[in-house]
């Protein structure tokens, strides 16, 4: 990260999660990863502190920061926090998606109960609907003034912990993205069935999975914004999201770039630091070239969205360069640790596992290059 | 060019892929969720007559065979990888035995090692020596006609399952790599002992931990070759041992591609299976295109040592590429499973984490590397 150009405000606000990482994460994410334990306490205090809700606006409580600055901030959640950053990041964006499309009512609703520590997550996937989320066939039909949400959903993120969770399901069959809604449920309605956990190669510490609804009634006041507008909704989230994931895996690489410097200037053989072999010198320096180069991708997008320019493109552009280059690096990280590297007492081969997931998770980086590719040849 | 195997080397070859789908590919999911080493299978390799291909007929073997040998890895890999690198670890430790022990000491272990299927260790490695091998600090002592071991090994493969270990030690400290000598150590004997077991990111049913050794009394009878020589023969060792890595590298890609072209043809997404995109279509043709690749330059390096001509620098070079390509396929072949890929439902999930180990085991990609450079510059 430079310095150079950040305000105070930034650099107190990474200075805080730095050091909350370093003293609640860091010691434990080991063993929490290794057993699959969902570290509850530290994520809570994390949310006490607020780093869900970084660019919820001041009017609804939050603390309102612009995207940019948000961005850092997530950097630094997944680079110093990184086995609770997961949680983190899939509640800040369920809580985008209801600033975007809600009512005024809905969003003080929403936020109410997110400032006070409330899980949140989203659920669109879908086992037959995955990049082609389109295809989903959780059907919410109207009842009175009710919805009734019935369907199998998927990879759900926060999705057996949420209190509350953005569901997308299909309000007008056959009409494919302009027949999906977006909906509030409280967890608690009948109806909602916790399904399966899944049990994952990375992100061990978060909460993964299938959710069933079997006639899930919810008030109508739920449906965020307008009816069969759901899918236009989650393309804007989704540029907000793709940018928030390249802040992700700018964070995992540099964490990576941290602990495998370090090492290298450690580690001796041959007589001396393998930091002083110009191979090593040469792999260090691609790493370090690739991860900021995919930070700037991040800002870029990020500022555009703060200009409220037209963002898909570059927000794409952020998702793909950052995830492929953490995965790049996280392995070159491995590498540079040699057998040590696989050993769970480094924290290396975590974030080798956990750098796969971000070139899946909100959109494929093949569905990336789609958007890039077909923006080109418009 | 006659690129057609042997009739020997078509039926070995069956021989390994029924074995490894009868017999291994059943209990990968037991040995993934004890991380035990499959000692029963191990046995049984013997017993089909798998382990002939390295030995000779008055050992129980059929005659050495390099080519063969990379069959068998490349076979049992597709079942898993913990398959293949439990059947390579004879290959150092009775491999050493049969390249440079005696007549007493070959008929004492080696038809006791292949007949009975017992596993055997050896010992290079040490926490301060990876890559610098001969920066060990492991010493013997002459003491009469015995000596005296001390020291610990780290990362020793069938740490606590093997029943024999060869330890790499320093005779003459002041020679350096010149004055390592091999000795055969029987488990039993007092002093010896086991440390730590690794916790690992993948292959995990193959057992790694610390050999410890105290005052180790070791008979005069028990040094294996030349005093001195160690170093030397558990190189020339590494050269064959690197075209097996490189096939358990091929062996992953190659399961790891029929998953990828059988899941392809299986999803479907926006309306027809993802096979018909060209997107997906150019990363199999490019999977394929790396297997090819490196599968003939393994079977050429494993064909130059049949023939005992030179294969240091083509072994190093199909280590290389072999185990790179296993990663990148096993990567992509996850890629195209998306969110199903990333979940331990599915098998690429584990091959992801064991192939990892590929490219950092029997001499770092690095070390090759250095080894290729070496000879490339003499």
């Amino acid at each position: 990260m430079q310095y150079q150009f950040l305000t105070e405000d930034q650099r107190g606000l990474i200075e805080m999660i730095r050091d909350f990482g370093k003293k609640e994460v860091q010691p434990y994410q080991s063993e929490w990863d290794d057993k699959g334990i969902f570290p509850k306490e530290a994520v809570e205090h994390a949310f006490e502190l607020g780093f869900h809700v970084l660019d919820v606006p001041e009017e609804y409580g939050g603390p309102g920061l612009d995207y940019l600055t948000t961005m850092m901030c997530v950097e630094e959640i997944n680079r110093s926090c990184t086995a609770i950053a997961p949680t983190i990041i899939g509640a800040s964006i369920a809580a985008k998606l209801v600033e975007l499309g809600g009512t005024p009512e809905q969003k003080q609703y929403f936020y109410d109960r997110v400032l006070n520590g409330a899980y949140t997550g989203m659920s669109i996937t879908e086992p037959g609907a995955g990049s082609d989320a389109a295809s989903m066939r959780t059907m919410a039909v109207r009842d009175g003034d009710e919805y009734v949400l019935n369907g199998t959903k998927c990879f759900a993120s926060n999705g057996g912990i949420a209190e509350m969770m953005v569901v997308f399901a299909v309000t007008d069959k056959g009409k494919r993205s302009h027949g999906i809604s977006a909906f509030i449920v409280e967890t608690d309605r009948p109806g909602y069935i916790v399904g399966k956990e899944e049990n994952k190669l990375g992100f061990r510490c978060s909460n993964t999975v299938g959710i069933t609804f079997d006639d899930c009634r919810i008030p109508a006041s739920n449906l965020i914004g307008v009816e069969n507008e759901g899918f236009r909704l989650t393309m804007q989230t989704l540029d907000r999201g793709r940018v928030k994931v390249g802040a992700s895996a700018v964070g995992y690489a540099q964490a990576a770039i941290d602990y495998a410097t370090e090492y290298a200037k450690t580690r001796e053989q041959f007589g001396k630091r393998i930091c002083d072999f110009e191979g090593i010198q040469f792999m260090l320096a691609d790493m370090e070239a690739g991860t900021e180069a995919a930070r700037q991708a991040v800002y870029y997008a990020a500022r555009l969205i703060d200009a409220g320019l037209p963002s898909s493109r570059a927000a794409a552009i952020a998702k793909l360069i950052a995830t492929d280059n953490a995965m790049k690096v996280t392995t070159d990280a491995v590498q540079i640790f040699g057998g040590y590297g696989l050993c769970k007492d480094y924290p290396v081969e975590m974030l080798f596992r956990d750098a796969k997931v971000l070139q899946i998770v909100e959109g494929t980086n093949q569905i990336q290059r789609m958007i890039i590719g077909r923006d080109m040849c418009r | 060019m006659d690129f057609r195997l042997t009739e020997d080397q078509e039926s070995i070859r069956e021989l390994a892929a029924k074995f490894a789908k009868e017999v291994c590919a059943p209990e990968v999911e037991t040995i993934e969720a004890e991380h035990r080493f499959p000692i029963e299978t191990f046995r049984k390799f013997s017993e089909v007559g798998l382990y002939s291909v390295n030995f000779d007929e008055e050992y129980g073997g059929i005659g050495k065979d390099a080519l063969a040998e990379v069959i068998v890895v490349e076979e049992l890999t597709k079942a898993s990888l913990s398959h293949a690198a439990a059947f390579q670890i004879n290959r150092a430790c009775a491999g050493l035995i049969d390249e440079v022990g005696s007549p007493e000491q070959k008929a004492k272990y080696l038809p006791w090692m292949i007949e009975n299927g017992i596993p055997g260790s050896v010992c290079i490695t040490e926490s301060g020596a990876g890559s610098d091998a001969a920066s060990m600090r492991t010493m013997a002592v002459r003491d009469g006609d015995d000596w005296i071991l001390n020291g610990t090994k780290c990362f020793i493969t069938g740490a606590g399952v093997s029943e024999l270990y060869i330890v790499c030690a320093q005779t003459d400290r002041e020679l350096g790599a010149k004055g390592i000598t091999l000795f055969i150590v029987d488990p039993s004997t007092p002093g010896f002992s086991i440390g730590k077991i690794e916790n690992k990111m993948g292959l995990v049913g193959s057992q790694t931990g610390e050999v410890i050794l105290q005052d180790v009394r070791v008979p005069g009878e028990n040094v294996l070759g030349e005093v001195g020589k160690g170093f030397k023969y558990v190189m020339a060792n590494l050269d064959g041992a690197r075209i097996g890595t490189a096939a358990q590298g091929l062996g992953t890609a190659e399961a790891a591609l029929d998953l990828a072209i059988k899941y392809s043809k299986e999803r479907v997404q926006f309306g027809r299976p993802i096979s018909k995109f060209q997107g997906i279509q150019w990363y199999l043709a490019e999977m394929a295109t790396k297997v090819d690749s490196a599968k003939w330059m393994i079977y050429h390096a494993a064909w130059l040592k049949n023939e005992g001509l030179p294969f240091s620098k083509e072994a190093a070079m199909a280590k290389l590429y072999g185990t790179t390509i296993g990663r990148e396929v096993v990567n992509t072949a996850l890629q195209i499973h998306g969110g199903y890929g990333y979940m331990k439902d599915y098998p690429l999930e584990r091959m992801y984490r064991d192939v990892r180990i590929t490219e950092i085991y029997e001499g770092t990609s690095e070390i090759q590397k250095v080894v290729i450079a070496g000879q490339l510059l003499r």
